[in-house]
């Protein structure tokens, strides 16, 4: 018999017992569908958490200083690397580079006053973070030429000193360590605060460098507390963090990376300790897919066993009709794969449905489904339900018909 | 009779069958040699259990002989492999079941199709009408065998048996489930096949009337032949009548009712005896 042949009398066979025929690939739909829903959700998580993680800033280095090994002279970072890591620019892949000089402040408003972090910062300081002023305006190069006494406060020190977060205090004035700031704006209330906060006021760097400190470095310009570069992609983290440490190396007249006096952090570093227990999550989730395969696969076994067994007359009446072993084979093999791919298929449409209602639910996620994780599924209970569907047909298709006919 | 008619088909000696059922062993073949040759029409009769549908299972190469020689077409059987067997259940041998062994949910024609399927044939569906036609059952070709009578469904698996126009008809009982009159149809395609067609044909029975519609009589007890004789007038099932039911019936109660009380034994313990002593009354 040719395939043809033999793949129309699988159909046939298999129309002519329609309720066996969904129970089969009932086993088959469950298994895949609950594998390919459980590893989609669980990509889903992952991503949600990495994407989470890169709003935070995946794209920018923080350069600070740190105590030397061995070495007690540290060399502050100053208004002359900020340049010098600005003229390096697109070429590098640097995008922007911001500088913060803080120092410890109080901040006076008629009775009340609060103790914060006093930030000077570059105008660029609000676009690299992505943190925008809910009133007012951020800090302007023009304010940074004269080292304007204005201010702009964080959305908890704005609560703190006016008992109302939404109270908009623009135009009015503050006593910073004693001097009149003018308040120029309000900043936006910041969730994940990864080297922001929002109990602070930012002033113009030159302002906390001259005004409220005085760190002047002879032929350096001003003393500086961190150095923000934005890359152009996170992709190019590495290359440019190189660069950058190359860049401080050479004017810190250091050789060994390891006696640095700086350090240059980026989020990605925070990044490779995530994945490492996302990694975990997902081998965890691949236990609990495989435990799901296994059991769909039980259940189709079960059934291919069973209904092949309970057609064992059926292969002996085609046998005493002249059925060569082959043909007995082959119509078994024809109908299990059919089953299993449309097992599969269906398993496949019910875990985007599955994935659809979840996602009503989990909004923030985004459910789909994998190819791997669908491949995998409909290859395992294919190849499962194939084998326990040829088991029990070859063993009826060696014995003799009258043994098969017989069979109870 | 043409002198191709006198050509062995079959030929067994000395064939035995064993079954072994874990330690206990049973012989239900002892040795049986027999010749049958091209044309005949032989009845199997014997006792239940005595080996017949053993033998009919051996003939029909469906099981295996422990030990002894079977020719078919000269050609020893026991010398073919598994694809030849296949072939000659396909192509040379039309076997009918006691039980018709239809497949469910199937129609008539795809029933009578199968065969043609394994053999590879062409115009399957118009080999399958005419054999259909030719049992009577041109009318209910797509007809599952649950809208089928048994005599309906055993029609329809002579069809499927001799769809592939076989040389040999081997059939097991294939009146054992019918009623007399599904019976004599059964019987009247058979012996049509016979003559018309010259078909070997070999039937197993219980039933005596049906064997003096063959020409040859074979009865088995325990596993041996112990007769093999010709039937001297063989009964043409188109015409003759079994003597009826009815009559068989007055014979059996008369003899019921001819005892000394007038009571049958059967009804001797029944607890209405008042009514029971009317019916012989009025039956009389
Ligand atoms: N597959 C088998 N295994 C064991 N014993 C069997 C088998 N088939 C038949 N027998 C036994 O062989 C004997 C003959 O059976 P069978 O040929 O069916 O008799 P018949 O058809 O004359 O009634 C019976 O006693 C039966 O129980
Ligand atoms: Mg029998």
């Amino acid at each position: 018999m040719n395939l043809i042949e033999t793949l129309r009398v699988a159909l046939t066979a298999l129309s002519t017992n329609r309720l066996r025929a969904l129970l089969t690939t009932l086993g088959i739909v469950i298994g895949i569908a609950s594998v390919v829903s459980l590893t989609s959700l669980g990509g889903g998580v992952q991503n949600y958490v990495l994407s989470q993680f890169e709003s935070l800033g995946l794209d920018i280095l923080t350069v600070s200083s740190t105590r030397a090994r061995g070495s007690s002279a540290i060399q502050p970072l100053n208004t002359a690397d900020v340049e010098a890591l600005t003229a390096l620019g697109e070429a590098a892949n640097i995008k922007a580079v911001a500088a913060v000089y803080s120092v410890q402040g109080t901040g006076v408003m008629g009775d009340s006053s609060v103790s914060v972090s006093v930030q000077g910062v570059t105008p660029n300081y609000g676009t690299v973070n992505d943190w925008k002023p809910l009133t007012g305006s951020f800090i302007t190069q023009a304010q940074v030429n004269e080292s304007a006494r204005v201010a702009i406060l964080g959305s908890t020190t704005v609560e703190d000193l006016f008992g109302d977060a939404s109270y908009n205090p623009v135009g009015e004035t503050i006593l910073i360590n004693g001097q009149v700031f003018t308040i120029v704006g309000t900043m936006e209330e910041r969730t994940s605060t990864l080297g922001t906060t929002n109990e602070t006021i930012l002033v113009p760097i030159s302002t906390a460098q001259t005004r409220l400190d005085n760190v002047h470095i002879a032929g350096k310009g001003y003393r500086v507390s961190q150095i923000l570069v934005q890359v152009n992609d996170a992709d190019t983290v590495d290359a440019v963090t190189d660069q950058v440490e190359g860049y401080f190396l050479r004017a810190h007249g250091i050789a060994n990376i390891n006696n640095a006096d700086f350090s240059v952090t980026s989020a990605t570093t925070a990044l490779e300790a995530l994945e490492q227990v996302i990694g975990v999550l997902t081998i965890f989730l691949s236990g609990i897919a495989a435990i799901s395969l296994i059991v769909g696969g039980v259940g189709v076994m079960n059934i291919m066993l069973v209904s092949v067994s309970e057609r064992t007359r059926e292969i002996g009446l085609r046998k005493a009709l002249g059925a060569q072993g082959s043909d007995i084979l082959g119509q078994f093999l024809i109908e299990s794969i059919l089953l299993s791919l449309l097992g599969g298929f269906i398993g496949i449409v019910l875990s985007w449905l599955i994935l659809q209602i979840a996602g009503q639910f989990l909004e923030d996620l985004v459910l789909s489904i994998t190819a791997s994780s669908a491949l995998i599924a409909t290859a395992v209970s294919s190849v499962i339900g194939i084998l326990s569907g040829l088991y029990p047909a070859s063993r009826a298709a060696r014995m003799n018909p009258i043994q098969a006919l017989r069979f109870e | 009779m043409t002198e191709h008619n006198s050509n062995t088909v079959i030929e067994l000696k000395d064939i035995t069958k064993t079954y072994t059922m874990g330690e206990m062993s049973l012989q239900v073949l002892k040795g049986v040699s027999v010749e049958i040759k091209a044309g005949e029409f032989v009845a199997i009769m014997g006792p239940s259990g005595s080996g017949k549908s053993t033998l009919m299972n051996i003939l029909g190469m469906l099981d295996q002989p422990t030990s002894g020689e079977y020719f078919l077409d000269g050609v020893e059987v026991a010398r073919m492999d598994q694809r030849q067997l296949a072939r000659i259940r396909n192509r040379k041998i039309g076997f009918v079941f006691q039980n018709f062994n239809l497949l469910k949910r199937t129609s008539a024609m795809r029933q009578v199709e199968l065969p043609l399927v394994y053999g590879g044939g062409k115009d399957r569906s118009k080999k399958a009408k005419a054999a259909l036609e030719a049992v009577g059952l041109g009318h209910r070709l797509d007809h599952l065998p649950s809208e089928l009578s048994g005599g309906q469904q055993q029609r329809v698996a002579i069809a499927r048996a001799l769809v592939n126009e076989p040389s040999m008809i081997l059939a097991d009982e294939p009146t054992g489930n019918l009623d007399s009159s599904s019976g004599k149809e059964i019987m009247q395609i058979f012996q049509r096949l016979n003559r018309e067609e010259g078909i070997t044909t070999i039937i197993v029975t219980h039933d005596p009337w049906i064997a003096r519609h063959t020409g040859r009589v074979i009865m088995v007890r325990d596993g041996n032949i112990i007769a093999d004789r010709l039937v001297a007038d063989p009964l043409d099932a188109t015409t003759a009548e079994r003597p009826s039911e009815a009559e068989e019936l007055e014979e059996l109660f008369k003899e019921a009712y001819n005892r000394t009380d007038g009571v049958p034994a059967a009804f001797e313990k029944a607890e209405a005896p008042d009514t029971l002593e009317a019916e012989p009354a009025s039956g009389d």
